[in-house]
């Protein structure tokens, strides 16, 4: 028990002498609305009271920071320990221009990489691709072969600087390269950290960057876990993302579901196909979830997350060291809560969305620029994004005692409802047969749809406030300064594509190529003959083809 | 003309996967009465104009939020009109910074909706400006 009875008796007996006020008050003047709920339509009480939480227990709910079951974080000494990684997603023209800007964000005291790939990398088309028609370094930077990543982490030492790549069914092959150029730079893999996203289960329910059938897209996932496992033991294998779950329009209940379930379905994967043990490479299982509008949700959902993981993987995968319990992640501010209307806005907004995953014990964030509803940011406008969080960190005292919101009744409510929401659909997934068969299904894909579809709605009928869209509207259109990415970017990475692919051996290429085939096709791991295919300057799409080829192509199946 | 019901194709075009809003408005538009098609993401101009001419819409909707929109807006209108399509209203929407607007209509695109526009201006910008095509 968490309060003493005779402590909730009182409390009883006078939240009936208040609601009597309060209805008396409401009948005389109302309330500014009849439902008050979260931006995800969950509704909140007028008042929490020691009630709410009468069937808490403090060791098996709460429990210390660094214990089991980490509601108040996975490290034992929080932020006093050491702050979050500023880690801002960055990525846009050529190698050397995302260089140059990744030297800036250091300059800055930016404490580690985050790298963002253009379309075509994404998807494992190089830049002479039809199908990369107008996309080169657009929304990200342009990877071809090993010579561009070698000029992206030129004068980057990668023995001391971790790095988070956004590359999902290619990761195997960026990943390679980043290997190849820790090699190249004289540092042994074991040296080497940071993080590839790999997580092809949101890309089929949220994100759309897709290449092969599921079934294959974890098999390769489940290579590059194992070979982690093996040989790069400081790599985050996974970052499974709900960051574009919540994108995509979901509530933060299915955010929060979907990504812990995913999460579980590569654990099974890894654990069935390679006849690993949890504890071999679950600690390097990491995580990544959105930090949108609704200031008690995310810093909630974020305090479940931790807590529903750490049960999943002692109770249910049978994991025995600690490590193999926590859940680390990532935070990004909503992208999508910010708008194009007044921009300058968006600035406030992400400093709460920001404050909110530091509440909610973050490892790592990025801050959104004010600029991203229109372009990719421009220099000053990530240096306030950057700034907003080494204020957060440093000024305002909030890292200074750890989860500081902890025993607030409402925190504790809300924590414990987006726990047990979040069950009801983890074992729902469960029996639909696990999350590869519903997403085959449509189910996660469709629950979200009609969520963003009521989000939108109530959007539309001003009962979600979007200030400057629906509501504050000033006539005079608010402009910022746009960065253009210019299409001379796509001549000069063409024409060096060009240059590299008349240059390098062919039949080296070639060779290395039937390695990669020889493995898809005996079902090997694929991270060996792709780093020597890299090495032998085989382009990205080139090592993806072979992939197409014996896997086959997953085409969007454009529900609605 | 008023008993025929507009029919709108909503596409994707290049590699963007970013789908939220064109999903959205292809259940607005068949909630406001139009015929939807939605032809998912990663699609080519060619893969957009050919199902446009075989599904006989009136209107095409192209999202993009990924930056290549001046490539491939005007691709989508330049395809149709060698196909002697071009009374098919071609309307785009996304990420696009006002500075590239002039160029897209230039180029042709008829409208375009910015971020934080309502579904309903699209839905009545459409009903006041998409006509049926049944009288070639």
């Amino acid at each position: 028990m968490y309060f003493a009875k005779e402590v909730l008796d009182q409390c009883s007996s006078l939240r009936v002498q208040w609601e009597d006020q309060v209805r008396r008050l409401i009948n005389r003047k109302g309330e500014r609305k009849e439902v008050f709920s979260t931006v995800s339509d969950h509704e909140i009480k007028r008042l929490y009271t020691p009630e709410d939480i009468s069937e808490l227990d403090f060791e098996r709910d709460l429990g210390f920071p660094g214990q089991f079951p980490f509601t108040r974080g996975v490290q034992s000494t929080g932020y006093r320990g050491r702050l979050w990684t500023y880690r801002m997603f960055s990525g846009m023209g050529t190698a050397k221009d995302t260089n140059e800007r990744w030297h800036m964000l250091l300059r800055e005291g930016q404490t580690g990489l985050s790298t963002a790939f253009d379309f075509p990398t994404l998807m494992g088309y190089d830049t002479d691709s039809p199908k990369a028609l107008g996309e080169c370094g657009k929304c990200g930077v342009a990877i071809d072969t090993l010579e561009d990543f070698q000029i992206l982490v030129d004068r980057i030492p990668l023995d001391e600087v971790t790095t988070s790549m956004t590359i999902n069914p290619p990761a195997s092959v960026m990943w390679a390269m980043y290997c190849a150029c820790a090699e190249q730079q004289g540092v042994s893999l074991d040296k080497i950290g940071g993080t590839i996203q790999n997580d092809m289960l949101k890309e089929f329910i949220a994100q759309k960057t897709f290449m092969l059938p599921p079934e294959a897209s974890i098999k390769l996932i489940s290579d590059t876990v194992e070979f982690g496992t093996k040989h790069v033991p400081r790599w985050n294998t996974i970052s499974i993302s709900g960051y574009h779950i919540r994108e995509a329009g979901s509530t933060a209940v299915q955010e929060l579901a979907f990504t812990l379930r995913d999460g579980m379905a590569y654990v099974e994967d890894v654990m069935e196909r390679k006849g690993l043990h949890p504890d071999e490479f679950a600690p390097r299982l990491s995580f990544f979830f959105n930090s949108h509008i609704d200031f008690f949700e995310e810093l909630c959902k974020m305090r479940a997350a931790r807590r529903i993981w750490a049960k999943v993987m002692r109770d249910r995968y049978g994991a025995k060291n600690e490590r193999s319990w926590w859940m680390r992640f990532h935070t990004q501010t909503a992208g999508c809560s910010l708008t194009a209307q007044q921009p300058y806005n968006n600035v406030v907004r992400t400093a709460l969305e920001a404050l909110s995953a530091v509440m909610g014990g973050t490892q790592s964030l990025h801050t959104n620029s004010l600029d991203e509803v229109w372009c990719l940011p421009t220099d000053h406008a990530v240096q306030i994004a950057l700034r907003t969080q080494q204020i957060i960190a440093e000024e305002t005292g909030v890292a200074n005692t750890i989860d500081p919101l902890a025993g607030s009744y409402f925190v504790e409510k809300l924590t414990n409802e987006m726990e047990e929401q979040a069950w009801e659909y983890i074992e729902k997934i469960d029996s639909m047969g696990g999350m590869l068969a519903a997403v085959e299904q449509g189910y996660p894909q469709m629950e979200i749809a009609d969520a963003a579809y009521k989000y939108q709605q109530q959007v539309e009928s001003g009962e979600r406030v979007m200030v400057g869209v629906n509501k504050y509207v000033t006539e005079e259109a608010e402009e910022c300064p746009i960065l253009d990415i210019d299409e001379a970017v796509e001549q000069s990475q063409l024409q060096r594509l060009n240059e590299i692919k008349r240059k390098r051996d062919d039949k080296a290429v070639k060779r290395a190529l039937d390695e990669v085939r020889t493995a898809c096709k005996k079902g090997d791991n694929v991270m060996p003959p792709c780093i020597e295919a890299v090495k032998a300057l085989a382009t990205e799409q080139e090592i993806c083809d072979v992939y197409r080829e014996v896997y086959g192509e997953y085409q969007d199946p454009g529900l609605f | 003309m008023a008993d025929k019901t507009l029919r709108i194709l909503v596409a994707k075009p290049g590699l963007d996967g970013h789908d939220r809003g064109a999903r959205i408005l292809a259940r607005a538009f068949r909630d406001a009465g139009f015929e939807v098609v939605y032809t998912g993401c990663h699609q080519t101009p060619e893969q957009i104009v050919n199902a446009a001419l075989q599904e006989d819409v009136d209107c095409v909707g192209l999202s993009c939020l990924s930056g290549a929109h001046k490539a491939l807006f005007p691709k989508v209108v330049d395809l149709l009109r060698e196909q002697g399509a071009d009374d098919i209203v071609v309307v785009g929407g996304g990420i696009i910074p006002k500075q590239d607007m002039p160029y897209l209509r230039e180029r042709g695109v008829q409208e375009i909706f910015t971020p934080g526009t309502p579904l309903e201006d699209i839905i009545s910008w459409v009903k006041t400006n998409v006509s049926p095509r049944d009288e070639l």
